[in-house]
């Protein structure tokens, strides 16, 4: 296990996503400073953090969204913030993400919704896109929704039409963010087991930012711990539950005390108090 | 000028160039759009078609309270021969395609502006980008057009109806000679009269499309900045469209 993450992992030839040096800012706050993570192909790849560490920061710097300040992102070995026009889009038809949300579109029913990406990016005939569609909507259980609108679908159904639209072009690489938010146990516990099984039966490389620590870590094959602009550990499941590290077990029991304060950067409380008394 | 007054003016400068470079790039997304009829149609449909209510029967009041108010004017000096001249020189100039571009700006516009502002605040742009597809031309590009198609359509219809209203008013309840009333109204209107219209529509068509799409797209994606967006979608395209009249009016003449 890596507990000073902000030191580069050496190259490894199976990095789909390789993310080296990375520095990014908004607004001249630091949301990265010298971020290295490495996904590689056909694992799957937790990205853990608190809330504002900037882990969906670090899904739009995959997908091409927004660019690194420093640092190169590379995706199937191509630095992503060099791509623009055709080329981006290129690369991203190779990518299939996950919203926390499912981000599907609302005035479509669910089969045009995972037809969508095979319409726009083919010239397949209408009954093959018929059989491709159902074919992946078999495979998250909602064949029989196929005629439902988005507004009609709960929380966990509606994640699971974006996992069957996020897979149907046949993705290299399968980006969660956050899967699991929101959802109640069985809906959690169907879209953990699929998100194991696109990665076992589809060989797809997975990436996955989450805070549920304990749902992660068991299907992840290696974990990062994001904190304070950079990785601050990284390892296997196991190996970080085993961390000495305050930081990491301070994360992994969900505890208020430790190195990531209870209390946001304020003033002096007595001083404040006695201000406002005057 | 003061500093805060110089801030105002850059800001305003910024946003005219924000929206012209979005207008290009909307222009150039319109070209590949063309090659999908169905969802420009769909939006001549949610646009224009959902309008047809409150233009029809916008139309046929204004038409109206102009036969009572050009009869009562024209009465006076003994010319109410002319109604029908007067009131289809009012709408097909002026009434008409002002009238629909307002009316259009407060149904449509902010539908518009409030559904792409919304699909933003649900990331469903952020999907159609992810997914290798561009929201410009699939989302902004087809609204575009449907309104820029809609809008003289809809001007048709209100001037249409516009002047059977004052028709009805003029000859079915003041008594002014019907075929007199048609006849000049015929001969009055010249072909230079019926292209303003057109041109304005057009214009006006343009403008308010171009502000709600650019709007909706660049709404801050909450609650709040959907509904903020939408009130300047509003504001805009109504002062916008007032503006652009008077251009186009002088223009003209």
């Amino acid at each position: 296990m890596t507990d000073s993450g902000n030191v580069p992992t050496p190259a490894v030839s199976d990095a789909v996503v390789d993310v080296r040096d990375v520095h990014y800012a908004v607004d001249g706050r630091a949301i990265f400073s010298g971020l290295n993570i490495v996904a590689r192909r056909g694992l799957i790849t937790a990205v853990m953090g608190p809330s504002g560490t900037g882990k969906t920061t670090l899904l739009r710097l995959i997908t091409g969204q927004i660019y690194a300040d420093r640092g190169v992102v590379s995706v199937f070995g191509r630095d992503v913030g060099t791509l623009r026009g055709r080329e981006l889009y290129a690369t991203r038809q190779r990518m299939g993400m996950l919203f926390q949300n499912g981000a599907l579109l609302t005035d479509i029913d669910v089969f045009e919704n995972v037809a969508f990406p095979v319409r726009e990016h083919t010239d397949l005939p209408e009954p093959l896109i018929r059989k491709l569609v159902l074919t992946k909507l078999e495979a998250v259980g909602l064949r029989g929704a196929a005629h439902m609108m988005p507004a009609e679908l709960s929380g966990g159904m509606a994640r699971r039409v974006a996992l069957a639209r996020a897979i149907v072009m046949d993705p290299e690489v399968l980006i969660y963010d956050e899967p699991f938010v929101g959802l109640d146990p069985i809906s959690l516990g169907v879209i953990l087991r699929l998100v194991k099984q696109m990665n076992d039966a589809l060989k797809i490389t997975s990436i996955v930012v989450s805070h549920d620590v304990q749902e992660i870590s068991s299907i992840a094959d290696y974990s990062y711990l994001l904190s304070g602009g950079g990785v601050v550990a990284s390892g296997t499941p196991a190996e970080l539950a085993r961390s000495e590290s305050a930081t990491v077990r301070q994360f992994m029991t969900g505890s208020a005390e430790g190195p990531v304060p209870f209390h946001y950067p304020a003033a002096d409380y007595a001083a404040e108090l006695l201000e406002t008394a005057r | 000028m003061s500093a805060s007054g110089r801030t105002g003016l850059m800001e305003a400068v910024r946003k005219v160039g924000v929206t012209g470079l979005f207008f290009l790039r909307l222009l150039a997304a319109c070209v590949p759009a063309l090659a999908r009829p169905r969802l420009i149609i769909a939006q001549i449909y949610n646009a224009g078609a959902r309008s047809l209510i409150i233009i029809m029967l916008s139309g046929l009041f204004t038409g109206m309270v102009l036969g009572l108010q050009g009869y009562d004017l024209l009465n006076r000096f003994g010319a109410t021969e002319a109604l029908g001249t007067a009131a289809a020189l009012a709408l097909l100039r002026e009434l008409g395609p002002v009238l629909t571009a307002l009316l259009f700006a407060g149904r449509a516009g902010t539908s518009l502006t409030s559904e792409i502002g919304l699909m933003r605040a649900t990331d469903q742009l952020t999907a159609m980008e992810v997914m290798a597809v561009d929201p410009l031309r699939y989302v902004a590009a087809p609204r575009f057009l449907g309104g820029l198609i809609a809008v003289p359509l809809l001007t048709a219809i209100f001037n249409a109806i516009g002047l059977y209203g004052a028709q009805l008013i003029g000859v079915q309840m003041m008594g002014v000679d019907h075929g007199i009333f048609w006849a000049q109204t015929q001969s009055a209107l010249a072909l230079k009269d019926v292209t303003e219209g057109i041109v304005k529509s057009l214009v006006f068509g343009a403008v308010i499309s171009l502000i709600a799409v650019n709007e909706g797209y660049h709404a801050e994606p909450t609650a709040e900045g959907v509904g903020l967006a939408t009130t300047r979608t509003v504001v805009a395209s109504s002062v916008m469209t007032l503006l652009l009249d008077y251009v186009l009016t002088a223009a003209f003449l």
